[in-house]
Formats: C-alpha cells, sequence, structure tokens
C-alpha cells in the first residue's frame, strides 16, 4: 500500500472527510439563502420604486392627460438613475421615455415582466457602432391608457444582477477554498495521528518480538492517543511485573521444591538400600509420606495464590459479614492458641457487611492465626493475639496482632513475596507462601495487606473496601 | 456397600479399588463417562465415585444426567481442580461431595462410608436423637448425657459431637470436621481439630472407665458404637 493510500484509509481522514462534507452542505445552504434572500430584497425594493413612481404619473395623467403625462415621462427620463420609462402610441411609437427598443411583444399586455431593452442613448451610439448595441434588462410594469397608448414603467436590473452575481462569486470562491482547507486540514491531522499510531505499531512490534522494556513515546499532550499510550504502558508495566514474577516463582519452586523432592528420593532411596526390618521400612515410608503431603500443599498453596492472582473477582465475591467470619474463625482458634501458650483476644465489631469470599477471608485469617502461634508461642508465652475485625475511615481491616519477634520494617515488602522466608523464619517449619497467599486474597478483594510494628510483634491486616450499601437483604440475622 | 468407581486413569482406578476392597466393599469400574453412566443407571450402588474430567461425557455432566434420571445415588467426585469455585460447580452438578486430588486414602475411604450412610438414611427423616453406648444426644432440647448425667458443652462442642455421633463407628477425618462443623474447606496448618476435639474428649469422657472417642491414627477420628 503507498504511503498515501494508507493515509486516505485512517480514520481520522474518513472523519474529516465526512465533516468537510456535512460543513459544505451547511455552507451551502447558508450561503444559498443569503443569495436568494438578498434577491428578493432587491426585487422586492425596485418593485416599490416603481410603484411610487407609478402612482406618481398616474396622479399627473389624471390631472393633465395624454399630454402632461409625455411631458412628464419625458422630463423623468431626462434625469439619470436606473429608473426605465416609455411612452408609445398604440403602434407602438415612443412618444417619451429613455427606452429606444423593447423586446418585441413587450408591450402587448399590461402587467409585470422583466425584459431586454436598448437605452435612448446606446441606440446614439449604436448608430456610430452598430455591432455595439447594449441590451439591458429591466423588471418592468406595462399599462394600456384609454386610446391604446402605453406606458411602461421599470427599473434597470443592472445593479441587482451584478450585486447577485458577486454574492454567487464569493459562494464560490469560499466554497473552492472551504474544500481544499478541509482537504488538507484532514491531511494534515491524518498524517499526525497516522505517525503516532504507526510509531506506536512499530514499538508494539519490536514488545512483542520478546523486547518488553519497550515503552510507547506519550506526547504530553493528553488527548486520547496519549491516553491510550499511558494505559498500554501500565499494561506493560503489570506484564513486566506478572512476568518477573514468574520468573521469580519458578527459580523458587526449582530451589524450593527441588530440594524437598531431593530430600524424598534420597529417603526412599536410602531405606531401599539399608533397611533391614519392616518396622524401619514402614517408617521410611510414612517419612516419605509426610513429606510428599508438605509437598502437595506447597503445590495446592502455589495454585491457588496463581488463580487468585488470575482469577476474576465476581465469580467468588458475595455479600459476606466480615465479623461473622473473624468471629467463627476466632472461635475456630482459640482453643488452638491456648494450647500454644497464648491467649486469643477478639475485638469484632457488630456487622461489617462486604462483598467477599467467606471462604477466602477465612483462609487468610486462618495463616495470619497460624504465623502468629508459630512465632509468637515461645518469644512471650502467655500474651495475647489479638484478632480484630473494626471499620476504619471506609474500609474493613480484619488483622491479628501478636507479641512475637515481627518484622524489621526493611523486610516487610519482601515477606508477602511468593518463598520468602526471613532469616527469623528459617528455623520454623513452613515454606514462605502463607503471607502471599493473604495477600493475594486482599488483592482479589480490592484491598491491601497491612503489615505494621504491634510494638511488641507483628500486626498484619488485610485493609478492603467496605460494602457501599447494606448487602443483606432485611429479615437477615 | 456396593461402589462404582468411575475414573480414566487405570493405576489410579485400581489403587482405589484394591483399598476399597480391603475395607470391605464391593467395586466396579468404568473408564469413561458413558459407561460409568450406564452402569450407575442401571446398577444398584450405594455411592459413586466419580472423576471430574473423563472422556466421552465429563464428571459433571454426568452427575447433572443421572440427577435428571431421578437417580439418587450419593456421589463424591474426584477432582485434579481443588479451588472454592470447583468445588461449588461440582456441588451445584448434583454432587454430594468433593474431594481435591491428590488425596489420602484414608480420607476417601472415610468420606465414601459417611457419604454412603447418608444415602441410605436420606429416605427417613434425621433422626432427633443420638445415643452410643451411655452418651446420649437430644438435638431438639439440645441436651447430652453421659450415664444419665449432664455435660455442660459450648455451641460448637454440641455440634462436633452431633456430628461424630451421627457417624458412630465411622472414622471421620479433620477436614470432614473442619467442612462440617465450621464450614471451611481450607488445611490449617496449626492442628486446631485436634485441639478441638481433645477438649470435647475431656468433657465427655473424663471421669468414665470407657473412652468413647478415639483417634484413628493417620485418618481421624471415631466414636466407639456399643458393640466396640
Amino acid at each position: 500500500m503507498t504511503g498515501l493510500a494508507k493515509l486516505l484509509r485512517t480514520t481520522a481522514f474518513k472523519l474529516s472527510l465526512f465533516y468537510l462534507g456535512v460543513f459544505a452542505l451547511s455552507i451551502v445552504l447558508a450561503l444559498g439563502y443569503v443569495a436568494w434572500s438578498a434577491e428578493r430584497i432587491l426585487t422586492r425594493g425596485m418593485i416599490q420604486t416603481i410603484e411610487s413612481e407609478i402612482a406618481d404619473l398616474e396622479d399627473v395623467y389624471r390631472r393633465g392627460g395624454l399630454r402632461r403625462l409625455g411631458g412628464a415621462v419625458n422630463r423623468r427620463a431626462q434625469s439619470p438613475g436606473a429608473s426605465v420609462y416609455l411612452f408609445t402610441t398604440p403602434l407602438g411609437e415612443r412618444i417619451a421615455g429613455n427606452v429606444a427598443s423593447v423586446t418585441p411583444g413587450a408591450l402587448d399586455r399590461p402587467g409585470e415582466r422583466t425584459i431586454a431593452y436598448e437605452r435612448v442613448r446606446d441606440e446614439e451610439r449604436s448608430a456610430d457602432a452598430p455591432e455595439a448595441v447594449v441590451v439591458h434588462r429591466a423588471l418592468v410594469r406595462v399599462f394600456v391608457l384609454p386610446g391604446g397608448f402605453r406606458l411602461l414603467v421599470g427599473r434597470d436590473m443592472g445593479e441587482r444582477d451584478r450585486l447577485v452575481e458577486s454574492i454567487r462569486g464569493a459562494f464560490g470562491w469560499s466554497f473552492l477554498v472551504l474544500v481544499l482547507l478541509g482537504f488538507v486540514g484532514g491531511w494534515l491531522v491524518s498524517k499526525r495521528v497516522l505517525g503516532r499510531i504507526e510509531a506506536m505499531t512499530a514499538t508494539t512490534k519490536t514488545i512483542m518480538a520478546g523486547d518488553l522494556s519497550g515503552r510507547l513515546a506519550v506526547a504530553g499532550t493528553g488527548d486520547e492517543l496519549d491516553r491510550l499510550a499511558e494505559n498500554l504502558n501500565a499494561m506493560l508495566d503489570r506484564i513486566g511485573e506478572l512476568m518477573e514474577g514468574m520468573r521469580q516463582v519458578s527459580d523458587n519452586i526449582a530451589h524450593d521444591l527441588k530440594s524437598p523432592l531431593a530430600r524424598l528420593r534420597a529417603r526412599a532411596d536410602e531405606a531401599l538400600r539399608t533397611a533391614e526390618s519392616p518396622d524401619a521400612l514402614r517408617a521410611a515410608l510414612e517419612r516419605t509420606i509426610e513429606e510428599s503431603d508438605d509437598l502437595i500443599r506447597v503445590f495446592n498453596a502455589l495454585l491457588m495464590i496463581a488463580r487468585l492472582e488470575a482469577g476474576n473477582a465476581d465469580a467468588v465475591l458475595a455479600p459476606v459479614d466480615a465479623a461473622e467470619i473473624a468471629r467463627g474463625v476466632g472461635e475456630l482458634y482459640e482453643a488452638a492458641a491456648e494450647e500454644a501458650g497464648l491467649r486469643l483476644e477478639l475485638d469484632v465489631a457488630d456487622a461489617l457487611p462486604l462483598r467477599g469470599s467467606r471462604e477466602l477471608l477465612g483462609q487468610a485469617l486462618a495463616n495470619l492465626l497460624d504465623n502468629a502461634l508459630k512465632y509468637a508461642a515461645d518469644v512471650a508465652p502467655g500474651a495475647a493475639v489479638t484478632l480484630s475485625a473494626r471499620r476504619e475511615d471506609g474500609h474493613v481491616v480484619l488483622g491479628v496482632a501478636d507479641r512475637g519477634p515481627g518484622i524489621p520494617v526493611a523486610d516487610r515488602e519482601r515477606a508477602t513475596e511468593r518463598f520468602v522466608r526471613l532469616e527469623t523464619a528459617r528455623t520454623r517449619p513452613g515454606f514462605g507462601l502463607g503471607l502471599s497467599l493473604v495477600a493475594a486474597v486482599a488483592r482479589l478483594h480490592g484491598g491491601t495487606l497491612r503489615l505494621e510494628d504491634a510494638e511488641p510483634g507483628l500486626r498484619a491486616s488485610l485493609v478492603l473496601p467496605a460494602a457501599l450499601s447494606p448487602p443483606f437483604p432485611p429479615g437477615r440475622g | 456397600m456396593k461402589i462404582l468407581v468411575v475414573e480414566d486413569d487405570r493405576e489410579a482406578a485400581a489403587y482405589l479399588a484394591k483399598g476399597l476392597k480391603e475395607a470391605g466393599h464391593v467395586v466396579d469400574h468404568a473408564e469413561n463417562g458413558l459407561d460409568g453412566y450406564a452402569l450407575a443407571e442401571s446398577g444398584d450402588y450405594d455411592i459413586l465415585v466419580v472423576d471430574r474430567m473423563l472422556p466421552k461425557l465429563d464428571g459433571l455432566s454426568l452427575i447433572r444426567s443421572l440427577r435428571e434420571q431421578k437417580v439418587t445415588t450419593p456421589v463424591l467426585i474426584l477432582s485434579a481442580l481443588g479451588q472454592v469455585d470447583d468445588r461449588v460447580k461440582g456441588l451445584r452438578a448434583g454432587g454430594d461431595d468433593y474431594l481435591p486430588k491428590p488425596y489420602a486414602f484414608s480420607e476417601l475411604l472415610a468420606r465414601v462410608e459417611v457419604l454412603a450412610r447418608r444415602g441410605a438414611g436420606a429416605a427417613q427423616a434425621e433422626e432427633t436423637s443420638y445415643k452410643v453406648g451411655d452418651l446420649e444426644l437430644d438435638r431438639l432440647a439440645r441436651r447430652v448425657t453421659r450415664a444419665g448425667e449432664a455435660i455442660e458443652l459450648q455451641p460448637r462442642e454440641f455440634r462436633l459431637l452431633e456430628y461424630l455421633m451421627k457417624n458412630a463407628g465411622r472414622v471421620v477425618t479433620r477436614t470432614m470436621l473442619l467442612e462440617h462443623v465450621w464450614d471451611y474447606h481450607f488445611d490449617p496448618q496449626t492442628n486446631v481439630i485436634d485441639v478441638h476435639v481433645s477438649r470435647l474428649r475431656a468433657k465427655i469422657d473424663r471421669g468414665f472407665d470407657t473412652a468413647l472417642i478415639q483417634t484413628v491414627r493417620g485418618a481421624g477420628y471415631r466414636i466407639r458404637t456399643g458393640a466396640e
């Protein structure tokens, strides 16, 4: 496709062509109306002048008859102007007036009409040079007087015709200029738009080819193309993050899953080679199953995080009461906390309606409580673990605070990443997926996971958007 | 009990059939959805164990078709998909329980036995009281007595005991308890269920010669029937 053909096929060009058409049509209508009404006004003015002259001449005729009329016509014909007079005998011979000849038959009937005529002066001139006869047009009224005498009164149309002509001329020119400007304008706009789109296309091509670092140019005009470019860039950032996440996950999987798999294999191998009694084999098998279960748990958690991150929130979210969920999970963990030498305290509001998944929020809270019990039990025996569910300026905050070692500020961001097990956690069971899962649940609900210093200890809170209106139908407890 | 296993993975099916037979059940096996449907419709099974992804007719369609034909045999769905919405879809199609793969055989066996009992008892109205040995639970009055002595239970402990007694003599796993008593389907890292059961046990069995609530190693819990 040639450059021009491409240009002519752009949306911008088609649009400007369309607007040009609409504009041209309205110009035609507007100028046409102006020309038409100018012509009408001028014609009406001429008719009025003619009528007042006729009234005058009628007056003269009534008082002095044909003779006086002839004199008056002659006098008027002498004065310069656009008025046209002719007074003839019944046979059409001129008695008085400034008209030498008229269209044949123009005098036969009374009435108003447009005629062609020659002026008296023209006739004199044309006698010298017969070919230079100038024919004028006039709007006239013809009267038949008693005895068959004719009187013609009219106005030359030259002036009116010239005016109308000049309006038409202006009309034509402006139309031409308009079309030209519109065409050039459309072409320029399309060229500009096409240029930017071409640049975008080129960039996206390099990105598709695998260079994810490319970004679309933003012109800074804030127009729709800029917004598009900004959004595409944001999308690319997100894709980049996800790819980076994937890469990290696969690295971590390679690292964190390979070692337990290797252990598993080594144990089975060793049992096969060295176990001497059925009991020893049984014990080895039992350990193997335990380790497999752990691995399955890791896979489940990974899959779940992936599903939550890729998932469609609307499919799982429904109106729920976060307070009820917190109370339920609290009740589930109360005994376990006591068993671990801790005290679980509940600080839960009456009702906290929001759009959420009872199962996922329950699991997130369970993960946080698992962590709290795991880390706080031997650091602060007898201390309180607080499970709170409160409303905080438009948000529902579900939090678990413990008196354990906490997480240093520098590590907080990293703590929610997959497989990250901070130094303090290295020596304890776990896979470093708990907080990632909680963070994924928070994100699915349109919220965040907030990690704070509980002075001492850690306060981990899900900050979730509250339901805008009461989601429970009346009558439900 | 007569069990139909519909599973296209032969090795998994053989493992399943072997285990179920060892537990004293009669097992038939179908390798695809259509054969499974034909067998399930004509045969008189106590329970169906159906894999979700099957050749010819997928598991969920199979269950829907059976339910349309008014076949009410309880169905346990097995699936590699274990997320919240997968479970909901499975139960909505007419399944009675959902077990994500990979599973522990003890878990599957416990669920199959509880489901089959539910299927058999479905025609009768739910009992209003349970009795195991000298332990009695009145569901209407929400009262528990052992040897005529009233035992005070928290509402959750009452439901825990109710579920154990409803399935007296059968093993119930920790995840089954979490599902039926707390209505959650996740897998807590902390031994929350064990702690609840041991508290219940302290209230029920302390001071009596026979311990009614037994721990079944590697599986879960069982409330002993009087015959044992």
